[in-house]
């Protein structure tokens, strides 16, 4: 009987500057497999399908729970964490891709940091007094806790990014999921003291008047986060912060 | 004199936890990471943390989370600090809701609470099911508003290799690799504070991320520092197997009401919903019917242990039980749990909220850690450590959603007492040691990157998981303890023959995960022989051997210090601080 293997086909690039391949490997099925799991797989026997010696793949990884955010990449051509990627429901050979839209490190591993900065740029905290105890925080009903938490859930795999069209360096656009932490720290009763400020910093080129409405974001989102309706509420907040400005002049 | 400088190393909660104090104190702070902070290890924490608040009028109190911790703990904790943590705890809380995390609400919009196991209150304070996330993602985002005040400086994607210690034996700094462009650096710190977690990797698969290695816990113990407790290790008793690591399913589950079961009868083969309640046994709630499902944590893996092993009766023959929500409403699960059941409709494929889940325990927390005194600084002066990798708060066993307060509150208290520290050295002589650190880790470096040999790090450290996961977790007997042991010597060994696929200097995983290996090694000889020492049963820690707990031998926290000779660490013992509550048996067949 012949075993069940899987067939893979990854793109390689050493670094920034190098030439990209594709490799291509086939291992022994095990059931439960996951893509991360078979790099792993591929780690400790580091050769290609044609029997060449290779290097251990380069790629993000922590949790391997979907809630690090750290394994987004492109499998057969679609952003999404390898972690969750069950082999038995992938097409093979399943193609591996890094995200393209992120400068690239090497094979599977690129730089998004930019989320991290755009989070900074609009002031994505609650701005507390101190951490000494100043007792309990402020009253908040549970049909609102239901709506900040799922905005909370984003965990920066910054796959709505990758897919959105207008997310390029072209336009500068800061991408869904910061604009969903704007709408989870505007409506949260401290948070909302910052509100104008983020606003504003949403209002100009690369804001929220970049985005196209595509609606891509919310269906690649590992964790559902309703993006395109934080998108609209900002969007109609952004506009009333620019009529209020310009009024006062 | 110039303002301090301190080296936090590590960004989950106990490290943010510790910058935040320092930055708000006006110090500054370095902040070193191997992942973007965001993405660390803290976020897998699901079901809650406690603090007794008491907003559910059972009459609860921190004196009662401080015996109820201690119980837990199997009396093997100092108490000072456990009792301070305790008291603590509610002004945690309270910061952490003034943060801004969405903890889930009462309808009168106060903060709700659930039951945890080990205690008969409600205690425990969640934000669905993914609190550690919530909490980290405050501490996150306080930390980056201090980063964009210019008072942190953060180092994500650099992996700490040791540290800078001067001639006096006083830590001057550490030297780090920064994972992309594989530049090895020293860098100045007047204080440093270890915040790196738990070791998972030792024994292969666990519940931890894949950066929890223990490595830079194993580092400063090759340096000098003590490790205490090292023996100590939590199996969760209700974890789902997978091919590339064990995920956990929350105590969580239990604590909303979910039912631990096998059928009566082996090679039961009847569809689940056709078994009725008589041919299932609810063992834990026969054998503890005053917790139930709600035991502790080594209580219940050992019950599941002994049912799979002992009764034979595991699912299909294989090692696996039911845990089973399928009788609570799907509304409700959605509410309370949906986070962590979407975890298991994930990576297995069947909704727990139609189908009862298959879980098995697996390797999830690390009790031991470098020894800390009260102040949480290790035996090296400057080197202060927090959080998971240090030993100081949960004893022979961690009672749930005692993590997380004991890593933010780890964190407070080591980041001031850092800065008090740095404020008060004597300035440093030459250079402090750096130029020898770094010599000795660029030497290391180089033998590694060009070392000849025929084995591949990776499948090394599969057969340390096996060896350690096998002899050194739920079970244990001196024999076996000796032959873990014996093989960490033998892959010691072959160590030396390692051979990497990958020479490159750009991005090498292969490298970096090598050099951890080798730290993994030298850690496990510590809790494998630790564990062989310890001829008793407390906590965590199970010999059927000597099945009592003894206090008189060993109610003693256990130091073991590096010798670098064949025969491993040298051992130690100190005496416990039990000053508040006198050791009693720990049994939860009935309350306490």
């Amino acid at each position: 009987m012949a075993t069940k293997t899987v067939s893979l086909e990854i793109k390689r690039q050493a670094s920034p500057d190098a030439p990209s391949v594709w490799e291509r490997f086939e291992l022994p099925w095990r059931p439960g497999m996951n893509v991360i799991s078979v790099m792993m797989e591929i780690a400790a026997n580091p050769v290609t399908a044609d029997g060449v010696d290779t290097t251990p793949i380069t790629y993000d990884s922590n949790c391997l729970e979907e809630i690090c955010g750290s394994c987004a990449m492109r499998i057969n051509g679609k952003a999404r964490m390898a972690c969750s990627a069950l082999v038995d429901n992938l097409e093979q050979p399943i193609k591996v891709e890094p995200l393209s839209k992120f400068p690239l490190v090497r094979d599977l591993q690129v730089d998004r940091s930019v989320l991290f900065e755009n989070l900074k740029a609009v002031k994505a905290w609650v701005p507390i007094d101190g951490t000494y105890d100043l007792g309990s925080g402020p009253r908040v009903f549970p049909q609102q806790q239901e709506i900040n938490y799922p905005l909370s859930n984003c965990i920066s795999c910054c796959c709505c990014m990758e897919v959105c069209p207008q997310f390029d360096d072209a336009t500068g656009f800061v991408g869904a999921a910061t604009i969903a932490q704007v709408k989870l720290f505007n409506d949260h009763p401290t948070g909302k003291v910052l509100k104008e400020e983020r606003l504003r910093a949403l209002a100009g080129d690369g804001g929220i008047q970049e985005c196209g409405f595509a609606q891509n974001c919310v269906q690649v989102c590992p964790k559902g986060i309703p993006l395109t309706n934080a998108i609209s509420d900002i969007s109609r907040d952004v506009l009333v912060q620019k009529a209020k400005d310009f009024l006062r002049g | 004199m110039a303002a301090p400088r301190i080296i936090v190393i590590g960004g989950g909660l106990a490290g943010l936890a510790a910058v935040i104090k320092i930055a708000e104190a006006g110090g500054t702070v370095d902040l070193f990471s191997i992942v973007p902070v965001k993405r660390s290890h803290s976020v897998c924490a699901q079901g809650g943390i406690n603090a007794a608040k008491d907003l559910k009028g059972e009459g609860d109190s921190t004196d009662k989370h401080f015996d109820d911790t201690i119980y837990g703990g199997d009396f093997l904790a100092n108490q000072t600090p456990v009792k301070a943590m305790c008291e603590a705890a509610p002004g945690i809380i309270d910061l952490l809701d003034r943060m801004g995390v969405p903890f889930n609400r009462t309808p009168e919009g106060l903060l709700d609470f659930r039951r945890f196991g080990g205690t008969l209150y409600q205690r425990t304070a969640f934000a669905g099911a993914t609190t550690g996330q919530q909490l980290l993602y405050a501490l996150d985002e306080q930390v980056r508003r201090h980063e964009s005040e210019g008072k942190v400086r953060k180092f994500e994607g650099w992996e700490f290799l040791s540290a800078v210690i001067d001639s006096k034996g006083v830590a001057r700094g550490i030297t780090a690799l920064d994972l992309r462009t594989m530049e090895l650096r020293s860098f100045a710190a007047d204080a440093i504070i270890l915040a790196t977690g738990g070791n998972g990797a030792l024994f292969g698969k666990s519940t931890n991320s894949v950066v929890c290695t223990g490595s830079a816990d194993s580092a400063i113990f090759q340096q000098g520092a003590y490790y205490a407790n090292g023996e100590f290790i939590q199996v969760h008793p209700t974890c789902i197997p997978g091919e590339d690591k064990l995920r956990l399913m929350s105590e969580s589950a239990r604590g909303e009401g979910g039912r631990v079961w096998v059928p009566r009868t082996a090679g039961e083969k009847r569809p689940i919903k056709q078994i009725p309640e008589s041919d299932r046994w609810y063992f834990l709630e026969e054998w503890y019917p005053k917790y139930g499902n709600l035991v502790p944590r080594d209580v219940a893996t050992r019950a599941i242990h002994k049912v799979v092993y002992e009764y034979g009766l595991g699912i299909d023959g294989q090692p696996m039980v039911y845990l089973d929500l399928t009788h609570i409403d799907r509304a409700t699960l959605n509410r309370k749990l949906e986070g962590i059941l979407e975890i298991y409709e994930k990576f297995v494929g069947d909704d727990p909220r139609d189908v009862p889940m298959k879980i098995f325990p697996g390797m999830h927390y690390t009790m031991g850690g470098l020894w800390v005194d009260f102040n949480q600084m290790t035996n090296i002066p400057g080197i202060f450590a927090a959080g998971e990798c240090e030993y100081q708060y949960h004893g022979a066993n961690r009672l749930g959603a005692n993590s997380l307060v004991s890593c933010i509150f780890g964190g407070f208290i080591s980041g001031p007492n850092a800065l008090k520290y740095a404020k008060n050295i004597a300035a440093q002589e030459g250079d402090g040691g750096h130029a020898a650190e770094i010599a000795r880790q660029a030497e290391i470096n180089a033998k590694l990157l060009k070392n000849e040999g025929t084995e591949n790090p990776f499948k090394l450290w599969r057969e340390l998981g096996q060896t350690m996961t096998e002899h050194v977790t739920v079970i244990r007997y001196n024999k076996g303890l000796k032959q873990a042991d014996e093989k960490v010597v033998e892959l010691l060994d072959r160590y030396k023959k390692v051979n990497l696929s990958d020479r490159s200097q750009w991005a090498n995983t292969s490298f970096a995960f090598a050099r951890q290996l080798k730290n993994m090694l030298e850690l496990s000889r510590t809790v494998a022989l630790g564990a062989l020492l310890r001829d008793e049963s407390r906590g965590a820690h199970y010999k059927p051997d000597f099945p009592d707990r003894d206090d008189e031998k060993f109610l003693k926290t256990t130091k073991a210090s590096f010798t670098g000779s064949p025969e491993g660490p040298r051992f130690e013992y100190e005496e416990v601080d039990t000053q508040f509550i006198k050791p009693r048996p720990r049994s939860y067949t009935a309350a306490k």
